[in-house]
């Protein structure tokens, strides 16, 4: 019904508005990596307590340690949590929007995101498993991974799924989009009944683990956990500008796209792989963050057009601005305490989703 | 053939990301024994039973904050408050200027209690049994921590000797009295506990036991293990006002209704902090629970 309304304006004949817009898509992307930086910049000046950035930076540059406890403290704060953090935050909100263009692009359904072939159950059933078996049927893994064994065994999932997925709708070297959309709908049920077993065997404090893991959170950023998952990220991210102009031909049908010269079964490939790790490794860090994968892409869409030229590298910055931004209101909003990310970002996302839906019914009405 | 191959490149991905993992791996941070607290030190506790202690230790000066938990003795609720035990925010914590930290085992999550090291801020942890002896050692563990060995140890002798006459009082009772400790009811739905809970440790000091065999932790009873269970009293925690389960929910379930329990109306709710805090008070909550199951016949 709405391929038309959300990828259509993208075609050759157009080519004289589509350069005004290309034109405008540039100075918006300008305009947002300056918000980037900008929000990065509160971001790392705001939180909980008192620390100074610039204080830190000052002895950082000065390389001179002064070791009085206030200003350890400030350091620690500076360094090892809100850095990180940062870091961490821009990743997963990028790997999450990007993730959504492309899934949009590939299936060409405006309301494909990553949740939808199943990886987040997949891997919120690895990380389900890690809490509730860790410290018995699963404890060599335990041991053997410490800390990082939940992220691995969410990003596992994640990846399993998609393994599973891609074999059951892949035949004789083509990959159905349709198949894998469906299985993966029956695969994630399939997670979602383990889960839900594995939430029955669960004693309560696991369940209590369970249900803050499930709300998502950049809490526990730490260095070793963003060298763990960047490299899978910023691989899936670099990837998505080389797939632009594939999405940009395959929002003309499989069979057009071919013809065009476009590899459709290698992007197909491409796209799921990359979004699957992006999705998967978001997911093992920072647990179930919602709503950012779908609702990016459609604001952007309104902002610049569909063209996915512009639009993935937009979805990464809008995307990182947005996790940022609700990521330094769940650290301030009940400081000293913390709420989870993932409660403000659904807050905030579902409405505005709804007001995104509002729009385009009145834009479809004309 | 193109399927044959990218599946196998893909195949590689799976390697390569746990290696990603492998190599980020942290050592993981010594455990050094600890020295107790300055005296002068600003000190965060972390789980009800802590902060109760602090406070029956007379300490409670030196606490600068509290976790959301810590509900008791209400002076506790002027304190900031840093969150759920499990689920601490590391800046949050540190906002508030702790020199210390003492903590109820499980309290969490991992990486923050990491970064709260990194930050050289103290931490002890208390472990947590549901009986007479983990309490003991939860008020020697805060003791110890505080610097206050000799208060703690005075302060054990009296919860231990209130304890011991609480679990008196029942020991000559005949036939135990079966008690079902309802968490919540959902949608008609009864969530009880099994062992390996504090409820299951308070009903049993108490000189009950448990309706509730076979499973532990806290799980969803069907109707025919509520009749199978037979218990002859329900306990259920007072949340206060409106948010607790009501007389009319719980006797709307026919599988309850028809229990001992229900044909008697022998309901009980007690204060959560109170009852299942495993702290100071509990010999009181034990003495509590005792009277209302066999009545006059324990109050001696």
């Amino acid at each position: 019904m709405s391929d038309q309304a959300v990828v259509g304006s993208f075609a050759p004949y157009a080519a004289q508005r589509a350069g005004e817009r290309g034109a405008r898509a540039r100075l918006a992307i300008a305009g947002l990596a300056l918000l980037l930086c900008v929000t990065a910049a509160i971001s790392l000046a705001s939180g909980a307590s008192d620390a100074s950035v610039l204080s830190v930076l000052g002895q950082w540059m000065k390389g001179g340690v002064n070791a009085d406890a206030l200003s350890l403290r400030d350091r620690v704060i500076i360094h090892d949590i809100r850095l990180p953090r940062l870091v961490l935050g821009m990743l997963v909100g990028a790997s999450l929007a990007v993730s959504g263009a492309v899934m949009q692009g590939l299936f060409r359904n405006p309301l494909a995101d990553p949740g939808i072939v199943g990886v987040s159950s997949g891997a919120s059933l690895g990380a389900v498993s890690m809490i509730v078996l860790g410290g018995t049927s699963l404890a060599p893994f335990t041991s053997l991974f410490g800390n990082h064994a939940l992220p691995l065994a969410a990003f596992m999932g994640g990846l399993l799924v998609m393994f599973v997925l891609y074999r059951v709708a892949t035949r004789g070297g083509q990959t159905s989009v349709a198949t894998l959309l469906l299985a993966g709908i029956a695969i994630g049920a399939l997670a979602g009944a383990l889960t839900g077993m594995l939430v029955f065997m669960a004693d309560d404090s696991q369940l209590r683990d369970m249900t803050f893991w499930q709300l998502g959170s950049l809490a526990g950023a730490t260095w070793s956990k963003v060298a763990a998952v960047a490299p899978v990220m910023i691989a899936a991210l670099a990837a998505a500008p080389f797939m632009a102009r594939g999405l940009n031909a395959l929002a003309l049908g499989e069979a057009t796209a071919f013809h065009l010269g476009v590899p459709v079964q290698r992007l197909k490939y491409v796209a799921i792989v990359a979004t699957a790790a992006a999705t998967g490794a978001a997911v093992a860090v920072s647990g179930g963050i919602g709503f950012v994968g779908i609702v990016v892409p459609h604001l952007l869409r309104l902002l610049i057009g569909p063209d996915n030229r512009y639009l993935l590298p937009a979805s990464a910055l809008l995307g990182a601005t947005l996790l940022l931004l609700a990521d330094a209101l769940s650290r301030t909003i009940v400081a000293p305490a913390e709420l989870p990310i993932g409660i403000v970002t659904a807050a905030a996302g579902a409405p505005f989703f709804l007001w995104i839906l509002l729009r385009r019914r009145g834009m479809l009405d004309l | 053939m193109i399927q044959v191959c990218t599946l196998r490149r893909a195949m590689a991905v799976l390697p390569m990301a746990v290696m990603a993992f492998a190599f980020a791996l942290s050592p993981a941070l010594a455990e050094e024994t600890q020295t107790a607290l300055p005296k002068d030190a600003r000190i965060v506790a972390i789980g009800g039973s802590i902060t109760e202690i602090i406070y029956a230790l007379g300490q409670e000066n030196r606490l600068v904050a509290r976790d959301s938990t810590s509900l008791y003795p209400e002076a506790a609720l002027a304190l900031p408050d840093v969150g759920y035990m499990r689920q601490l925010s590391p800046e949050g914590v540190l906002s508030v200027g702790p020199q210390g930290i003492i903590a109820l085992e499980g309290s969490g999550p991992r990486e923050a209690v990491d970064v709260l090291k990194k930050a050289s801020v103290p931490i002890f942890m208390v472990p947590e049994r549901f009986d007479r002896d983990g309490i003991v050692d939860k008020i020697h563990a805060v003791g110890a921590a505080l610097g206050e060995r000799d208060k703690a140890l005075e302060l054990a002798a009296s919860v231990s000797a209130d304890i011991d006459a609480a679990e008196a009082l029942t020991k000559d009772v005949g036939a135990r009295k079966r008690v079902l400790f309802i968490l919540s009811i959902q949608g008609g739905k009864v969530m009880a506990s099994g062992s390996g809970t504090a409820a299951n440790g308070v009903i049993a000091m108490a000189g009950g036991v448990n309706a509730i065999e076979g499973f532990s932790g806290y799980k969803q009873l069907s109707d025919e293990a509520i009749i199978t269970a037979r218990p002859d009293l329900i306990l259920l925690m007072d949340r206060g006002g409106a948010n607790g389960i009501t007389q009319e929910q719980l006797l709307a379930n026919t599988a309850l209704a028809t229990t001992p329990a229900g044909t008697a109306k022998a309901i009980v709710r007690m204060d959560g902090t109170y009852l299942l805090g495993f702290g100071p008070r509990t010999g009181a909550a034990i003495r509590d629970l005792a009277t209302a199951l066999y009545g006059a016949k324990v109050r001696g």
